[in-house]
């Protein structure tokens, strides 16, 4: 979790909004370093996680995820808890999240898509049943139905849980498109979710899809679109239109979509630049990175 | 003190007896031909370039994918893709080749012979060293007598392989250089004619067969750790040429509208799930420049780790032109992945071009610098990312 990106989004771990939409998108970089902030603020906030995760195995987000520390207390933080006069909590907050601890508690559920594909395409028949979550690759089939299933028992509240609101993380959407699944697969199954996520339990999803100006990916482009319409919050992160910098990876769009449908609010748009570095983010504005200043 | 203590035995100067002692938790490192990347701990493997595995960041991780686009007349990427698998037997790896187009042996038998510096050397004295030996055994030790006992030190192979190595692309690799690995082979026009009925992921039966060939080699050799007792691990280097062309049954590269556009991108998916779960490395030549319909290749790039363009100057315009004259095309390196990190490894400068020699495929950045008119801007190549074999 960046603590810089809490504050650009005016969130924090203890108070998670419910019952919205976020929308991951990156153009010609990698936005993959929203879905870990994603993951770990969740996990921090005391939420249940379901986290389809489609083209990386799971030690992969378990590593970054140990990385990723808190921003550094204050100093008026530091002294006290240094003599020990500030309780054990403050101090765990500056350890990384666990994944495989988060899972063992319950907290997280992991859908690793390569290892549940492999079982559809190697498995027996009969062993594989019809309830794996990816079934819809051996089939001729584009029926994202058990997939749906799958988020929906583990979000679902189990009397014995203490978690707050579910959360439905997705990394990434376009990967669907290159299985066979048709666009308005997609977006039926991005919708029968939110119906049950958002509405049902009031929770919230965040899903990561990728996207291009100059794509000749038509059915890529109608999702994304399609997304950037019914979400909440859009995060876009593009690679800078000058090119290659070291200094600078790229630029982030915060779109923040107007709270009140009935008000027609104006969206609120934001420009940040950032730099990514080995267990941190740091946002600044446009033209004030830290090597011109 | 200190020089002993920074590390194993130097490969060419002199032999030590030093041997550093390997903590347990770095048990994979003794893989030969493999080193941890500093960055993030992961394995790391030579592509058989050198000065690719510079522009790659160290090199190609276990477990990934590379995908080379091929050029034009596919010259240069079948050069990388046999810089590839000669490395693989250089370093004592497995291999396991594919191809619908060419029998894997003849593919083998080709391949570039590597370039060792103490062969050149030891060829040449092999008689004088003989000679010089027994004298030099009769010869007592005045200040270091103590040591007069014992045993001459032998370098032996294991200390002295590098990462990543020279070849000489003028003559083949030997025969008992190739015996010494153990190989495994795919040629499409004989599994078809082998078992001609099989069940199908509503996937090319070409992708399909190929798939269960890989996960049944990976399965029985124990690549993915299914034989804990096996002490010795070993990577499986596998190699797949010209994927996605007319051979293996895909029309991808013939019409704009396919009859399947998945089939390519469901094998790669399941070839990625097959790679993380296994010590292996795959490198596949793809005819991008065929593929008519250019969402498959954007969506091939993001279901693959590395993806490196190669465009030569071969019956381009650019051939005559003299900025180029010393070099044969430019590589693209469209992707880097980013595993177990926020960040990778990325060269600054973009504009790589290679040059082919007999014994180096170098790479090196293009520089632009005004000239002093400032009216024009003058490409010249700096910043050579060669590695000089030092014979």
């Amino acid at each position: 979790m960046f603590a810089e990106l809490n504050e650009l989004l005016n969130a924090s771990p203890e108070r998670p909004e419910q019952g919205k939409l976020t929308l991951l998108r990156d153009t010609k970089t990698d936005g993959s370093f929203l879905v870990h902030h994603f993951l770990s603020f969740y996990l921090k906030a005391g939420c249940k996680v379901c986290f389809v995760a489609l083209l990386q195995s799971f030690s992969h987000y378990n590593i970054i995820a140990q990385k990723l520390k808190l921003h550094k207390l204050n100093v008026c933080l530091w002294i006290p808890s240094l003599l020990g006069l500030l309780p054990r909590g403050f101090q765990q907050f500056s350890q990384g999240v666990s994944l495989t601890a988060a899972k063992e508690r319950g907290q997280l559920v992991f859908l690793e898509g390569l290892k549940s594909c492999f079982d559809v395409f190697f498995g027996e028949e009969q062993h594989v049943g019809q309830t794996n979550p990816l079934q819809f690759v051996s089939k001729d089939g584009s029926n994202l139905k058990t997939m749906y299933e799958f988020v929906r028992t583990s979000l679902m509240a189990s009397g014995s849980d203490s978690w707050k609101c579910p959360v439905l993380l997705v990394d990434d959407l376009s990967v669907l498109l290159s299985l066979g699944v048709r666009p308005v697969d997609v977006l039926d199954f991005i919708h029968y979710c939110r119906v049950a996520v958002c509405s049902q339990l009031k929770g919230n999803i965040v899903v990561l899809v990728h996207s291009n100006d100059d794509s000749e990916d038509e059915e890529n482009e109608l999702v994304v679109n399609s997304l950037c319409h019914q979400s909440n919050l859009i995060l876009w992160a593009e690679g800078l239109a000058t090119g290659f910098c070291k200094d600078v990876h790229g630029q982030l769009k915060i779109i923040q979509k107007g709270s009140s449908e009935l008000k027609a609010e104006k969206n609120l748009l934001r420009i940040y630049q950032y730099k990514i570095q080995d267990k941190n983010v740091t946002f600044f504005a446009r033209g004030m990175s830290a090597a011109v200043l | 003190m200190a020089a002993l203590a920074t590390g194993g035995a130097t490969p060419s100067d002199g032999a030590t007896s030093f041997q550093r002692k390997v903590p347990a938790s770095s048990r994979l490192a003794a893989i030969a031909g493999t080193r941890p990347s500093v960055r993030h701990g992961q394995l790391l493997l030579s592509s058989g370039l050198p000065s690719l595995d510079c522009v790659l960041g160290g090199g190609l991780a276990v477990g990934t994918l590379l995908l080379i686009e091929e050029d034009k007349y596919g010259i240069y990427s079948n050069l990388l893709f046999k810089y590839f698998l000669a490395e693989g037997i250089v370093c004592g790896h497995n291999l396991f080749v594919a191809s619908a187009k060419e029998d894997p042996a003849d593919i083998l038998k080709e391949l570039p012979a590597p370039l060792f510096d103490d062969v050149h050397k030891n060829q040449v004295d092999e008689k004088e060293t003989a000679i010089k030996s027994k004298q030099e055994s009769q010869e007592s030790m005045k200040i270091a007598w103590r040591y007069q006992n014992l045993p001459k030190m032998e370098v032996s192979p294991a200390a002295s392989a590098r990462f990543g190595h020279y070849y000489d692309v003028s003559k083949t690799v030997s025969p008992e250089l190739l015996k010494s690995i153990k190989w495994h082979r795919f040629f499409l026009p004989e599994e078809m004619s082998l078992h001609p009925e099989i069940k199908t992921c509503n996937m090319t039966c070409g992708y399909t067969r190929l798939l269960q060939s890989i996960q049944r080699i990976i399965y029985q050799e124990g690549f993915d750790g299914s034989y804990p007792q096996k002490k010795q691990k070993n990577i499986l280097r596998i190699g797949i040429q010209s994927l996605g062309s007319v051979l293996w049954g895909d029309d991808i590269c013939c019409t704009d509208n396919p009859e399947d556009i998945f089939s390519l991108t469901k094998f790669l998916y399941v070839l990625r799930g097959l790679l993380r779960m296994s010590l292996s490395a795959c490198i596949i030549t793809v005819p991008a420049h065929l593929i008519q319909n250019k969402a498959i290749m954007e969506r091939v790039t993001n279901l693959s780790d590395t993806v490196v363009g190669l465009e030569s100057f071969i019956g381009s315009e650019r051939e005559t032109n003299p900025l180029y004259k010393d070099y044969q095309g430019l590589i693209h390196v469209h992707q880097i992945p980013r595993l177990n990190s926020l960040i990778c490894d990325v060269s600054g400068t973009k504009d790589l071009a290679f040059r082919l020699k007999r014994k180096q495929f170098t790479i090196e950045f293009a520089d632009h610098q005004p000239c002093a008119s400032q009216k024009e801007h003058i490409l010249t190549f700096k910043h050579r990312l060669s590695f000089r074999a030092s014979s």
